[in-house]
């Protein structure tokens, strides 16, 4: 449905170059829900925005790679083309909803200009539409919803709105990112239910970036683990959290406090995230990795196939699990 | 003032902690109406323990951590540090207690002045317990950014020049450089990232018990509440729903509230098909609440008697008290 190949986005600016994606692919097919997971900075949103031409250039530029949509280049299109598919065929929900939000606009207007930029149809039936919509994503009393502005409305609630924006021309991918992060737990957990029901009756595609591997849990059918601008390793979800092969995964899910680890030490991946700008050379990973040997840190690493779609970018963990055996 | 009582008093106690926020209308600011944040609150903590108070955003969790430093004054109830009621204590009397209770904020960047160096930040600290030498402030200063797993030499820093996890280092040195007993714990994990959080959090633990500090731990986070804390508070528009020992409250919770909050995390475990069970509604804005349970507007349980009457903390076993009618009975 959608395929990102090989996509390079560097950020120039005071006489640095960021490398933010260096050489990302991944799909998203259709029906299909795939998490893009990874710590701040790691390249997750800029590949959201790059697919939909969001992205601001300059600062970044886009140095190589596809983003293939329905048979075409995305990256090829001008602005007006863009403009047709964006919001239409490919929607976006962001995470702080407050902020994408219009506050001195109706949520009612805003659902409307969604719908008329890319449909010809007339007031009432537009109306009807947005009544629709609001019932959807669990909306009480939709009509005098519509007539509300975002500041009367809960976080919860206005993220509901946002998602309602999003599938207001049925499109065929969402790319929601970090839609949740904002919000309490327990609308979090009402939120997640949605977009699991919504993508089960409306069969769309649900491009889910987030960092918090609970959810990834919950709603993933397939993973992309990001790091450093890079994938490090990608799986459906059973393989990436039963059996990962990175060194990074394997990390980030025992470095999960849990009350059951009460006592224990947290495991933790000592150090900290790289500076774009300033990234170690061969695996990018390798400064922070327990596993690490000299060759890491000179050659990028290659994908190891473990089958079955499940792929790790780290030849010395494919090396030693020969022969195989489950990670703990 | 109350007496001193033996070694086992709690390093901290709170009794029947009140504070209510007045909402203002209109050009005369006339009162309309009062934000009951904390509405009769106890706890207590004991030396060298962590009490985990979890809830989710505007419960008054916060406004507990602000009242016991006396950032903001309550409008009933006690607080006493080490068997001393502290709670009208004036400004100039709290002076040599603000050394003993310190506070780690969300988010380090804010509570670090960004003109200063995180050296000169913390060699603050220590002038107020009267470090007077350069020199022995110098060493201090070292010593304190050592403890925390920053390089000494980086206290030439600005707090621009570090990262999160790195900035939330320099806040807990800060915090450690007046020798306090007790660290209130504002959500200062929340705003990292996964593999950073779990370095702190370990931090955290170190240093408690190496320096026999007591925590007060807020946050909306159950994984890292369940991990951190010896006993759980679980509030909700002002009240405590449900207060036990960290291992029964997870085992054996009893409050709806609870058992919805906790079936709501999602689990680091795939779950093909499973739903997270629903908590229907918002938090409701905890202005002019209903008479009865607070938790009543979203609690699948809710009966004739929660509309109506108070209910009051029920001890369901020893340490274990719930806020609840259906738990109380008949």
């Amino acid at each position: 449905m959608l395929s990102v190949q090989d996509l390079t986005v560097h950020f120039i600016g005071n006489g640095r170059v960021a490398r933010a994606l260096e050489g990302v692919s991944y799909e998203v097919r259709t029906g299909e829900t795939v998490c893009l997971v990874g710590e701040s900075g790691c390249g997750k949103t800029v590949s959201a925005l790059t697919i939909l031409g969001i992205i601001p250039q300059p600062p970044a530029q886009i140095m190589g790679g596809t983003v293939l949509f329905d048979g075409q280049n995305l990256l090829d299109l001008g602005e007006r083309e863009m403009e047709k598919i964006r919001g239409n065929r490919i929607a976006m929900v962001f995470q702080e909803p407050m902020t994408s939000l219009n506050p001195v606009f109706t949520v009612g207007d805003q659902i409307r200009e969604t719908i008329m930029i890319h449909e010809r149809v007339n007031e009432k039936a537009v109306r009807k539409r947005c009544i629709q919509l609001l019932k959807d994503v669990g909306i009480p009393s939709p009509e005098e919803r519509l007539k509300d502005y975002p500041h009367q409305l809960s976080g919860g609630q206005r993220q509901r709105v946002m998602i309602a924006m999003a599938l207001a021309c049925n499109p065929d991918v969402v790319i929601a990112d970090e839609p949740t992060t904002a919000l309490d737990v327990t609308i979090q957990a009402q939120i997640l239910n949605l977009f699991r029901e919504l993508q089960r009756t409306r069969q769309m595609s649900l491009l889910y970036i987030t960092h918090d591997l609970g959810v990834v849990a919950h709603i993933a059918d397939r993973i992309y683990v990001m790091y450093a601008g890079i994938i490090v390793e990608q799986g459906d979800t059973a393989h990436i959290f039963h059996d990962p092969r990175h060194p990074y995964t394997q990390g980030l899910l025992v470095s999960l406090p849990s009350r059951t680890k009460r006592g224990s030490t947290l495991h933790t991946i000592p150090g900290t995230v790289p500076d774009p700008a300033y990234k170690p050379g061969g695996c990018p990973f390798h400064p922070r990795c327990q596993f690490a040997i000299e060759s890491c840190g000179m050659e990028f690493p290659g994908m190891c196939d473990y089958g079955e779609g499940h792929v790790s970018r780290c030849p010395v963990l494919y090396e030693r699990a020969r022969p195989p055996h489950g990670a703990a | 003032m109350a007496r001193r009582k033996p070694s086992h008093t709690p390093v901290l106690t709170v009794e029947g902690l009140k504070k209510y926020f007045p909402v203002q209308r209109g050009f005369l600011q006339r009162v309309i109406g009062w934000i009951k944040a904390v509405d009769g609150v106890d706890f207590a903590i004991d030396r060298g323990k962590t009490l985990g108070l979890v809830g989710e955003s505007g419960c008054g969790k916060s406004t507990i951590g602000r009242l016991i430093l006396k950032l903001l004054e309550p409008d009933e109830g006690r607080i006493m540090y080490q068997g001393h009621d502290i709670s009208g204590f004036s400004e100039e009397a709290m002076r040599p207690l603000r050394k003993e209770l310190q506070i780690i904020f969300q988010d380090p960047y804010g509570s670090l002045n960004p003109r200063m160096t995180v050296g000169q930040s913390i060699e603050e600290g220590l002038r107020t317990v009267g470090v007077k030498g350069y020199g022995e402030r110098k060493t201090r200063v070292a010593h304190l950014l050592e403890m925390v797993g920053i390089r000494p030499d980086a206290a030439d820093f600005y707090p621009h020049q570090f990262s999160g996890g790195q900035r939330q280092r320099v806040g807990i040195a800060r915090a450690l450089s007046v020798n306090p007993s007790v660290i209130i714990c504002d959500e200062p994990v929340s705003a990292l990232d996964v593999s950073i959080q779990s370095q702190i959090i370990n931090l955290l633990k170190e240093l408690q018990s190496t320096l026999g500090l007591s925590y007060l731990f807020i946050s909306h986070d159950l994984n890292v509440v369940g991990y951190l804390s010896d006993t759980v508070a679980v509030m909700y528009l002002g009240h405590i729903m449900e207060y036990a020992p960290a291992e029964v409250l997870y085992d054996n919770p009893l409050h709806p509230y609870t058992l919805a909050l906790l079936s709501a995390i999602p689990a680091s475990e795939p779950d093909e098909g499973h739903q997270l069970p629903l908590l229907v509604g918002d938090v409701p804005s905890p202005f002019n609440p209903p008479p009865g349970c607070k938790f009543q507007g979203r609690c699948p349980l809710v009966e004739n008697r929660c509309r109506k009457k108070e209910v009051n903390l029920y001890t369901a076993s020893e340490g274990h008290v719930v806020r609840c009618w259906k738990v109380i009975g008949d």
